[in-house]
């Protein structure tokens, strides 16, 4: 998946809990759960998305690095590059 | 609240149901409701069509009930009191209970009560005329004041899409207003009294986060469920705080409804049950709780959910503050709440000062029904089962 694939669909699975994300423009660089009222449900929500999405299982001590929209794209693009273990 | 928007059927006629199985969707001022039916049978005639205005007590389908000996054709008519969230769901008269006598009909209609929220307490559960005057006494049913509705819920701010919802008007001020006449019976009839401790989750936390480090997303669990796990829990040795205060007097729960408030975008809350949350194991109880939210989010709360919580916690720590100071929502007699998760200065067992996450956990209870002494030990054992997660 190409970066700006890997955006559309953060963005898309953020929008299936924050409608808001689908309208409203988002500052790349800030964090998501501020900008988006996001809480631990919610985040939890949004992992789980992710994970059937694009197959990524992010660790819960990774979750410090998917704080913003551009933070979230690098790390998956990394997960989605590293061969699989 | 005297009547709501019936928004979508979700059975169809001939379709098998049985007693808590979902058939229809209603918009009230606490949002979309899902309405459940407690009859078992097999689906009739729907009387009502999407986008109609439904007084409470409206009959909304007819189920035939296929009981082994019961006649056949259209029992008398399944009513769904729509709008009243204290008395939900299609019921059939024609099974058990039986059909009100004529005289508590007479009366209930004088009096302005709705039968569905009678409970029965003649033989067979038929409702008594001296059933409809305690519910007439009690909390009438109109007025949202005084329903007895667990939460100060709210209508989503934007229609869900699976709903085909008509055009009815975002209850933004129905969501409010509910809220407000809640809030305001509590702080008005509810001597309240408050409690606070700070507890050290350094055990907790660290639990946590080795229960999580090696399993999916799936399969973690989340601070927050343990806080109201150790509320379910303290409840089972506690149960003076679990329950509602009705008709003078405190009446324990049938079971410990925990309440999970739920902050809504764009504004209010809801605070659906969390049904048995003493009972099953952690693993079982968090896709319940995480199910929970998220449809209280987007607006798919079974009636149920809405009046059966017998106590309620607030975590309000996502949130940013150290500490919540709830209002507890009539007819519970308690509510507790649980501020931010983070690092502060601890005095360990040895005299130092460690950094450790702690929390700030706060009590407010009914005097009616109970003391500060009371309310404390109490809230030592959220502390000891909270600081015991193995156990949780």
């Amino acid at each position: 998946m190409t970066p700006d694939e890997i955006r559309a669909a953060v963005l898309d699975t953020l929008a299936g809990i924050a409608p808001e994300a689908a309208t409203a423009p988002l500052d790349a660089r800030r964090s998501l759960r501020e900008q988006l009222d996001i809480d631990s449900v919610d985040f939890l929500n949004f992992l789980t998305s992710l994970h059937q999405r694009l197959g990524v299982d992010v660790p819960e001590a990774d979750y410090a690095q998917l704080q913003t929209l551009d933070d979230s794209v690098a790390y998956l693009a990394r997960k989605l590059a590293a061969p699989p273990h | 609240m005297d009547e709501a928007t019936f928004v979508a059927w979700r059975v169809k006629p001939g379709d098998r149901v049985k007693h808590g199985d979902v058939v229809a969707a209603v918009e009230t001022a606490k949002g979309i409701i899902d309405i459940e039916i407690f009859d078992t049978g097999i689906v009739d005639t729907l009387l009502i069509e999407p986008g109609a205005r439904i007084p409470v007590g409206t009959v909304l389908a007819q189920i035939k009930s296929d009981a082994p000996g019961s006649a056949p054709g259209p029992v008398p008519p399944a009513t769904a009191t729509a709008a009243d969230a204290a008395a939900p769901a299609a019921s059939s008269p024609a099974s058990s209970p039986p059909a009100p006598p004529p005289a508590a009909r007479k009366h209930a209609a004088e009096l302005g009560v709705a039968l569905e929220s009678v409970h029965g307490t003649g033989p067979h559960g038929v409702i008594t005329i001296a059933d409809v005057e305690r519910s007439g006494m009690a909390p009438p049913a109109a007025p949202p004041a005084a329903t007895p509705v667990p939460s100060p819920a709210a209508a989503p701010p934007a229609p869900p899409p699976a709903t085909a919802a008509p055009a009815a008007t975002a209850p933004a001020t129905d969501m409010r207003a509910t809220i407000a006449a809640a809030m305001t019976r509590a702080k008005r009839e509810i001597p309240h009294y408050y409690l606070a401790t700070t507890v050290d989750l350094r055990q907790t936390m660290d639990w946590l986060a080795m229960h999580n480090r090696d399993r999916p997303v799936t399969e973690r669990l989340l601070a927050g469920l343990l806080f109201v796990r150790a509320v379910a829990r303290a409840l089972t040795e506690f149960p003076d705080f679990s329950g509602h205060y009705a008709d003078g007097r405190f009446q324990p729960g049938a079971g410990i409804h925990v309440g999970v408030a739920v902050s809504l975008r764009g504004g209010g809350l809801v605070a659906p049950a969390l049904h048995q949350a003493d009972q099953g194991a952690l693993s079982a109880l968090m896709p319940a709780f995480q199910d929970l939210v998220t449809r209280a989010r987007s607006g798919h709360l079974r009636a149920s959910e809405m009046t059966d919580a017998t106590i309620t916690v607030t975590s309000l720590g996502e949130r940013g503050v150290d500490a919540v100071f709830p209002v507890i929502y009539p007819p519970q007699v308690a509510i507790l709440g649980f501020g931010r998760v983070d690092l502060r200065p601890v005095v360990t067992a040895d005299g130092g000062i460690a950094a450790h996450p702690t929390v700030t956990m706060t009590l407010a209870a009914d005097h009616r029904v109970s003391d500060g002494h009371r309310g404390g030990l109490f809230v030592a054992a959220i502390e000891r089962h909270l600081k015991a997660p193995e156990h949780l």
